[in-house]
């Protein structure tokens, strides 16, 4: 077993061998210009391209004229939220997303306010979810989008998708759906899912980083966007710029093996999560799981440690990559939104740390991570006031603190 | 976040982690921060004779703030009350390398360090004015 453990696949996956060797070709001896129309390294290109168009359609139950390439989910987010507000502000200017959003969403969602729109931002409950019929009460005949992740990235949990999209149709309103943390980790079907744009991302999913994609519906009805990248017409005018060829062809590969593998790949990272957390659970006290019991992303493990602030955690466990919703980890100082937002007290979220397990973690991994945690654990709460006033019957709600600043 | 040589070995090898008992006339306990803020400092010294001879903390929070206690606890053992108070949070950010947005750890250390002493001073004075009490009640 190699040190450190990788056990942070939320935030990146490593590129699998194949999808780099696949790319390889493609910085050198095949490195035309994908819109060079007029010779063979243009052609070879292009061709590249279309079955990289065809491999990510095959996973989302599309047809390849409906994939578009950008830079990541991010920016592929921020095309559907803005395009389909310029493009639509005839309609109307009314946006409902929800508060548990991706911040690609949420800045999105900011700007546009500050722009004239209107945007609801339903709430969720203590697991993370949203009521569909929240989001049907909050349609108004001004609404453009309803835009909701499909799963979240700090605590897994997976949305309604399937009953928003029929909501969406009903009421003739576009549905994006930021897809990010599930695409090749959930079966997608944008048909029977409703949804009419798709944000999804190459290095979440062992592909390469800097390459992303947008599914936009072509028929039933035919979405249009405005581009807000200019200049060239690329990607049906929607983004414009000369296209990543080696990293569209990595990521059209993640995506093939992604479909290959994700039945027996979810099964047995599930397995691991689960083993994980009893593990865990099962020898530590006054551990919470964050996020749905049961709806949740497979590689996804979100705990709270009372009494042990994350990050004093994070740096007891050197030896593995973990994340955690504490504010001593973000530069704002600010613990969690997407905790608080769920109704967490502020203290579980200091207390929070993010497992994301994935391709290439093992058992043997998850077994050193278990003794790792429950040592660490258990020696911080040796040094924590709080343990010690909890031992003590100390009721940690009634104690009237001493906030300095 | 990458820390220096010296935090790291206060967080790895915390000195003087422990409770002293609260109720001893001659031990200072102070509580600082808040759970919801992430951090809560307990320091605990015990004084005699105006000199600390005896100090221990235990910390919730990051690994600046049990580093910046510890190396509080460190410092303040075997110091006068006076020099202790001399102890400045900036001295801790020098000696931890730490970081601007751990600048608030050490703070907490400094505002422990004087909460415990004016801890022990009332104790001290309420046990003066108990014995003066107890003093002006004999017959002359």
């Amino acid at each position: 077993m190699k040190l450190p453990i990788y056990m942070d696949n939320h935030s990146t996956t490593p590129v699998d061998p194949s999808v780099l060797e696949a790319m390889l070709p493609y910085f050198t001896n095949k490195f035309g210009n994908a819109a060079s129309r007029s010779h063979p390294f243009g052609w070879e290109a292009e061709e590249a391209v279309e079955k990289s168009r065809v491999q990510i359609g095959k996973l989302i139950g599309s047809g390849h004229k409906e994939i578009i390439f950008t830079s990541g989910a991010t920016e592929s987010t921020n095309i559907a939220l803005k395009g389909t507000a310029e493009m639509t502000c005839e309609k109307g200017n009314h946006i409902i997303t929800q508060v548990t959003e991706h911040k690609a969403t949420l800045d999105s969602a900011k700007y546009l306010e500050k722009h004239g729109c209107q945007v609801t931002y339903l709430p969720v409950d203590q697991n993370g979810m949203v009521d569909p019929l929240d989001v049907e009460k909050a349609i108004t005949p001004k609404t453009i989008l309803i835009t909701i992740m499909h799963a979240n990235n700090e605590v897994g949990t997976i949305q309604p998708i399937g009953e928003i999209g029929k909501i969406a149709k009903k009421h003739g309103v576009l549905f994006h759906v930021d897809a990010a943390q599930t695409l090749g980790r959930l079966a997608i079907s944008v048909d029977q899912m409703g949804i009419d744009i798709l944000s999804v991302s190459g290095h979440k999913i062992y592909g390469p980083k800097g390459i992303g994609a947008l599914y936009v519906r072509r028929t039933n009805p035919r979405v249009r966007l405005s581009p807000i990248v200019h200049g060239g017409g690329h990607e049906r005018g929607i983004r414009s710029g000369t296209l990543n060829v080696p990293a569209i062809v990595g990521f059209g590969q993640a995506c093939e093996l992604a479909s290959s593998l994700m039945d027996e790949e979810s099964r047995r990272i599930t397995e691991l999560r689960d083993r994980l957390m009893k593990g865990i659970m099962g020898a530590l006290p006054d551990v919470f799981l964050n996020g749905h019991p049961s709806l949740r992303l497979c590689g996804n493990l979100n705990l709270s440690f009372a009494y042990v602030e994350g990050e004093a955690l994070m740096m007891g466990l050197n030896d593995i990559a973990v994340s955690s919703g504490s504010a001593c980890t973000s530069a704002s100082l600010e613990p969690s939104y997407v905790l608080r937002s769920m109704g967490k007290p502020e203290e579980l979220a200091h207390t929070s740390i993010r497992f994301g397990l994935g391709r290439f973690n093992t058992e043997e991994e998850v077994q050193f991570v278990i003794t790792r945690v429950v040592e660490t654990v258990t020696k911080l709460r040796e040094m924590s006031p709080l343990y010690e006033m909890a031992k003590q019957g100390i009721d940690l709600k009634s104690v009237q603190w001493d906030v300095p600043h | 976040m990458a820390y220096g040589p010296k935090l790291l070995d206060h967080y790895n090898n915390p000195r003087n982690v422990g409770s002293l008992d609260k109720s001893d006339p001659t031990v200072g306990t102070a509580v600082v921060g808040a759970p919801e803020c992430g951090d809560v400092m307990k320091l605990q010294l015990k004084i005699k004779g105006n000199i600390v001879e005896d100090a221990k903390f235990k910390t919730f929070g990051c690994g600046s703030a049990i580093a910046s206690s510890s190396l509080a606890t460190e410092w303040i053992k075997g110091k006068r009350i006076d020099e202790a108070l001399q102890i400045k949070n900036t001295d801790i950010v020098r000696e931890l390398s730490l970081p601007p947005v751990k600048v608030h750890c050490s703070v907490l250390a400094e505002d422990a360090i004087k909460a415990a002493i004016e801890d022990y001073q009332k104790k001290q004075q309420a046990l003066a004015k108990q014995s003066n009490a107890q003093g002006d009640e004999e017959p002359k």
